[in-house]
């Protein structure tokens, strides 16, 4: 990463401040200015990480730019919980046109300013996984292989949750979605190949590409900061986990992206120009179960019947992601 | 500047007089030329620092207009047939929006059975989209209408679909007066948004509308079109002052004020129909012509008080609405209802199938004599399809 | 700008939706009982002096020290801090230092020469205390910041009582027992010495309102050990106090201190100091079972003490010792085994325990003595109206620590029977769970260990063992201290709240939530470091 991160014995490299840091080395998200990007009076549901995850994100992004942003939503929950006529949360310039073509609405908001000089100001275009992952891919790789001038940004929650929580190619194996539903022998989502999207990123050589998640605001944030440092295509994936859709308590939001950081699940890391350049080390490493049981999406692995079998197969997939991406330098040489 | 030039290159210098600020295109027959002309343009540096975004599909071409028309940039993009189609859904996105994109549409055929030749069923099945789509007769129209385009669209913050056909324009080379860039900047001044993506005064743009207010929505768009009736001939009539010649409008006549029979179409079809009125009327035949060049918002009142004394319309569609016949013939028979004028739909053309002289004079001859059903294929091979009608029912 | 009708909207007009109402349940911040502050039996409020010490505001730190307890550079050296004991961190990684910070701040008060003004107005009441020990000191300096006239009265010539007395010098120096108690005269306090008082009525006819006792226990207790009568047996209350006299008490080369406790301990370690060869601890059970603190035993052992535990002494002649093994019962109990050996011994030092001298309180038939203390009630005043005991003298763990907070306690008591009010202790709140916290957000960071002088080389000498902490671990220590139940002000819930409804209200003053838009979630109670939010139902 290119900050180093700030020590603090008691708290402060984790938390979002700390009294005793100075006001220039805090977190975006301790200032008192900060531009509440994303503001009250949303209709997100309770709990909800990608609320979260956007003002993060995007208040991260206003500092970096000197507030010259503006932003392209594709169609989901994002969307629709933050616009609903007559009522707008958000204090930046926005735009929201379909569900399937924000990264080339946004490369159109980079070409205008390109045109008309004004380059200082900075284009995101931020989605969920489905406006991602699915429907709007291909502008998303037209985007990313023209190399626009765009910050491209995914709130993975793993599935369309606006829609009522169907699969979406984000969906991880095993989880029960309103399409992929925990009954038969095989419960849940298949065990496919995945559709690893920073991944793909990389695979087209942009400058930048980072995963981050609503447990680490300060990887967050540094993320945001490293992404507008270039110019060009860039990409952050965000975990955000939604509630509702993953049958989870709406106060353990933070706590199970954390577990999904610790547990290799969700690998965060950075590259650039298509070569990994750091991971984020897991602290405390959980097992996945840690991570699966606090959530109702995966409640079948555990009962009637307890599913050692698919449990494992998760595992495994954390296990390789720990090693792929060296999550636990101190023991690699025992992995 | 008169040119012998092609069509397509015409409509790009054209364009490219109207000092776009983003061009964003995907290749599709028949519209290339009109934007490998721009790219080279662009590329040439003679229009400033104008971005050409080669984009991956239709989709992200109308999608990176609205991006950039949001951002308060002119904004130009060009597609025909199943391009028109892949990008509906960002096409209903930019009037929704209100984002005053210019489009040109080279007209073509939609498949399946796939086909690249001419037909106006791309451009009729965007007549619902909430766009402006004004249909050129000529080279020389199609060039003016995109200067006229940018007008009326940014005066009404709407976007513009100048229609012309595909190959039978855009490929056809002939002398055309290219507008002049000081007569164009003159007419066209430069684009000020009704509404623009800007850091320093944010709003936001695209809201969900739900059913407390979407009604008014799209009654505010539909009134907002319906002006468009009146700008039109208003800004056709500014042109003409400044380039000295008649292009654009809401309807044209050719001999249609007394003619018993008139005969209306859309487009290029228009030269070959006045062809044939010329020699019909040589002969005593009472005919003309009513090109629609305006036809979305549809003139209802000028194409009423253009009928007002004919006795019959003949309509020459180069669209087919499966199950229905004429496309334009529904709005024809709004306009002139009440009105005892018998109306006759022809389906011509469609796929490049080409209208000929001989064929139009063979119509028109039974036409005034009322000799012709209420929908007519003109020259079909009757004798084709009987066989393979009799063929499926065979194998049925 | 022309906006559009409904596709366009105003920035931030979502604030005119008051999502609160959503809500069924709304977070609380709290303060609650961290368990250090619950621990320390001087009621310190420890967690608020670290937070002010982690901002390197060291005076003010020591300011709320001594709100509570006017000896930050003796504690800092002689309490046994229970509070480390009970330190969250502890389960985390290690303790915080709490005890070597407050050194810390207390050495720094003596070296910048901070005093304490007494800013009360005058009472008019006039209180006499007996005793210039931890306890007596410690309700002198109280009942003197409360703006009451207060004299000492002690049968030495100096005051200190046993922390002059009872504690060898290098575990306190002198000049630092001297400095904190000098403070306590400067603010006014009257010091009677060379005063021993026989008879509390005859005080209370010198025009006192209230008369506080804390004369501490002082004698040695006895136990019968058949000796032979060239057998050398001492007390170790008055071989500590010959030294404390300078002094040198003939041990001889071989010593064996009889008992389990901290005097053991202190009277073996001086012992090797004295020049003795051989130390040796006797006590009738094991380590874990002996009263002493472990830490003390360890820095015996590390100069050089023997220790014999499940041992008593049965027999004490000129030289030599017969001791008998005992064994642990099933309750833990110490028995006889009947087996017996020889030590050689030129001295037994017995620290049994001590007892207080009860005679000034002998003519007053209302102060009802039991078990060798004075009875008190709920607010420390004897039977007898407007006298009140504290300390050794009361029935209580002896330490410098509960003494000072009895100190404390007394005063608060002694002042509002004076204003003839009851005193009412604040209700204590909720103590705080290891489950209160997330240790998440701390990282990880080991106790900073204070220099110790090396075994061998302290053991000869009287300097002092534990060397105090520098600036920059002071501050390193402090800021190691998790804040538990507290808000230390760390920007998590006004970070994750996805609602934006936390308020920072600026450096100091905390936060407050926004209910107007906060959809009870519950995230910032999830993420609260320190325990200090809470949820609570929302009244329907």
């Amino acid at each position: 990463m290119s900050t180093t991160p700030v020590k603090f014995y008691q708290v402060g490299s984790f938390a979002v401040g700390n009294r005793l840091l100075p006001a220039a080395a805090g977190s975006v998200q301790s200032d008192m200015e900060r531009t509440n990007a994303l503001t009250s009076g949303h209709r997100a549901c309770q709990g909800c990480g990608e609320a979260l995850g956007a003002r993060y994100a995007m208040d991260a992004a206003m500092r970096a730019a000197n507030d010259k942003v503006i932003a392209v939503n594709a169609t989901g929950c994002l969307e629709v919980f933050s616009t609903p006529y007559p009522e707008s949360s958000w204090r930046i310039a926005w735009l929201h046109s379909l569900f399937g073509n924000a990264p080339a609405v946004a490369t159109g908001v980079a070409a205008a300013l390109r045109a008309k000089g004004r380059t200082e100001v900075r284009v995101i275009g931020q989605g969920g996984d489905g406006a991602t992952v699915d429907i709007g891919f291909g502008p998303l790789s037209g985007m990313f292989e023209r190399n626009d001038d765009v910050l491209y940004i995914c709130y993975d929650n793993e599935a369309y949750m606006n829609t009522g929580v169907q699969r979406s190619g984000a969906t991880p194996a095993a989880a029960r979605t309103a399409t992929t539903q925990a009954v038969g022998p095989e419960p849940g989502n298949v065990f496919g190949q995945g559709k690893n999207v920073p991944r793909i990123a990389m695979a087209h050589e942009i400058p930048y590409v980072a995963t981050a998640t609503v447990a680490d605001l300060r990887d967050l944030e540094a993320k945001v900061a490293r992404a507008m440092e270039f110019r060009g295509a860039r990409y952050l994936h965000v975990l955000v986990p939604c509630p509702l859709g993953w049958g989870s308590q709406s106060c353990d939001t933070v706590k199970i992206a954390r577990l999904a950081t610790q547990s290799g699940l969700f690998p965060v890391f950075e590259a650039e120009r298509g070569e990994v350049v750091s991971s984020t080390p897991i602290r405390q490493r959980v097992m996945v179960e840690e991570y699966l049981k606090l959530q109702g999406r995966y409640s079948h692995l555990f009962s009637p019947k307890r599913r050692d079998d698919v449990i494992d197969r998760l595992q495994a997939a954390a296990d390789r992601n720990i090693k792929r991406y060296n999550l636990m330098p101190e023991e690699a040489g025992d992995l | 500047m008169f040119k012998q030039v092609e069509g397509s290159r015409a409509v790009a210098e054209a364009v490219a007089a109207c000092r776009p600020e983003v061009i964003c295109a995907y290749p599709i027959s028949p519209q290339t030329h009109i934007v490998e002309g721009l790219s080279r343009i662009v590329k040439e540096g003679k229009l400033g620092t104008c971005e050409f975004v080669n984009v991956e599909s239709e989709f992200a071409a109308m999608s990176v207009a609205i991006g950039a028309s949001a951002t308060g940039a002119r904004t130009y993009t060009a597609t025909a047939s199943q391009g028109l189609l892949y990008m509906v859904e960002a096409v209903y996105n930019a009037s929704g929006l209100g984002l005053p994109i210019v489009m040109t549409v080279a007209n073509r055929a939609i498949g399946a059975p796939i086909n690249i030749w001419n037909d106006h069923s791309d451009s009729m099945s965007q007549r619902d989209s909430g766009w402006i789509q004004i249909f050129a007769e000529t080279n020389q129209e199609a060039a003016d209408l995109h200067v006229q385009a940018f007008r009326i669209a940014e005066e009404l913050s709407l976007p513009v679909m100048v229609c012309m056909d595909g190959f039978i324009l855009t490929h056809a080379s002939e002398r055309v007066d290219i507008p002049e860039q000081e007569q164009v900047d003159s007419f066209l001044k430069p684009y000020v948004p009704r509404q623009v993506l800007d850091p320093d005064n944010p709003v936001s743009i695209g809201a969900m509308v739900g059913p407390e207010a979407f009604t008014e929505v799209r009654y505010m768009a539909h009134m907002k079109t319906l002006s468009a009736l009146e700008l039109i001939p208003q800004v056709a009539k500014d042109f003409q002052e400044i380039f000295q010649r008649d292009s654009g409008g809401l309807i044209r006549g050719y001999h249609s004020e007394d003619a018993e029979t008139v005969v209306i179409a859309l487009g290029s079809i228009l030269g070959t129909i006045k062809d044939v009125i010329d020699d019909q009327r040589e002969n005593g035949v009472s005919i003309g012509a009513l090109g629609i060049i305006t036809y979305r918002p549809f003139p209802f009142d000028a194409v009423r008080e253009a009928l007002r004394n004919a006795k019959r319309v003949v309509i020459i569609e180069k669209a087919l609405s499966v199950g229905i016949g004429g496309v334009v013939a529904q709005d024809i028979r709004h306009a002139l209802s009440g009105l005892e004028i018998h109306q006759y739909t022809v389906i011509a053309g469609l796929g490049g199938r080409p209208i000929t002289k001989a064929s139009l004079s063979d119509l028109f001859d039974k036409a005034v004599v009322d000799d012709i059903r209420g929908l007519t294929f003109l020259d079909l091979d009757q004798e084709l399809v009987d066989a393979e009608m009799k063929r499926e029912a065979g194998q049925s | 700008m022309e906006k559009p009708f409904a596709i366009t909207l105003q920035v931030e007009s979502s604030l005119a939706n008051h999502t609160g109402s959503w809500r069924v349940e709304r977070p609380q911040y709290v303060n609650l009982m961290p368990p250090c502050n619950n621990a320390c039996p001087a009621g310190e409020n420890v967690q608020k002096w670290l937070y002010t010490a982690e901002d390197g505001s060291y005076e003010e730190a020591w300011r709320a020290l001594i709100v509570e307890n006017p000896f930050p550079a003796i504690m800092g050296r002689v309490c046994y801090h229970p509070c480390q004991t009970v330190c969250s961190r502890g389960q985390l990684d290690e303790a915080v230092g709490i005890n070597s910070v407050e050194r810390f701040l207390g050495d720094l008060a003596i070296e910048k020469g901070w005093s304490i003004p007494v800013t009360a107005p005058s009472t008019g009441f006039k209180v006499l205390i007996i005793g210039a020990g931890p306890t007596g000191l410690s309700a002198a300096y109280h009942l003197r910041r409360m703006g009451h006239a207060v004299t000492i009265r002690d049968a030495a010539d100096v005051a200190g009582g046993m922390m002059r007395f009872g504690i060898p010098k290098y575990r306190l120096p002198r000049n630092i027992l001297n400095a904190e108690i000098a403070r306590i005269e400067d603010m006014g306090v009257r010091f009677q010495l060379n005063h021993k008082v026989d008879n509390v009525q005859d005080a209370i006819d010198d025009g006192f309102d209230a008369v506080f006792l804390a004369v501490g226990a002082q004698i040695g207790k006895r136990a019968y050990i058949p000796a032979g009568e060239a057998a050398r047996i001492l007390d170790a209350v008055n071989v500590l106090h010959d030294v404390a006299d300078g002094e040198a008490p003939l041990l001889g080369r071989k010593v064996v201190v009889y008992g389990g406790g901290n005097t053991a301990i202190d009277v073996a370690r001086t012992a090797k100091r004295l020049g003795a060869d051989e130390a040796m601890i006797v006590y009738r059970r094991t380590r874990e079972k002996a009263p002493a603190n472990d830490t003390e035993i360890q820095e015996a052992i590390e100069e050089g003490v023997l220790m014999k535990w499940l041992s008593t002494v049965k027999h004490a002649d000129a030289g030599v010792l017969k001791i008998e093994r005992m064994e642990l019962d099933d309750k833990g109990f110490p028995q006889p085994t009947g087996e017996f050996e020889d030590l050689e011994a030129d001295s037994l030092v017995l620290a049994l325990g001590q007892e207080v001298d009860l005679s000034l309180v002998n003519n007053l038939p209302d102060v009802e003595v039991r078990d060798g203390v004075v009875h008190v009630d709920p607010n420390m005043m004897t039977g007898r109206a407007g006298i009140f005991a504290g300390g050794d003298m009361v029935p209580a763990e002896r330490t410098v620590t509960t003494g000072v907070g009895h100190g404390k306690k007394a005063a608060r008591n002694i002042d509002a029977w004076l204003r003839k009010e009851k005193f009412e202790k604040e209700p204590i709140p909720r103590v705080v769970e290891y489950s209160d916290l997330n240790p998440w957000y701390y990282t990880d960071a080991p106790h900073a260990v204070r220099p110790r002088l090396e075994g061998v080389r302290r053991a000869s000498n009287f300097d002092e063992v534990v060397q105090g902490l520098d600036e920059s671990t002071a501050l390193y220590e402090a800021r190691r201290c998790m804040s538990c139940g507290n808000c230390f002000e760390c920007d998590n819930c006004f970070g994750v709240c996805p609602d934006n409804a936390v308020i920072k209200l600026g450096p100091g003053k905390g936060f407050e939530f926004n209910l107007d838009y906060c959809k009870g979630c519950g995230i910032c109670v999830s993420e609260c470091p320190s325990g200090s939010i809470i949820m609570i139902p929302e009244k329907s």
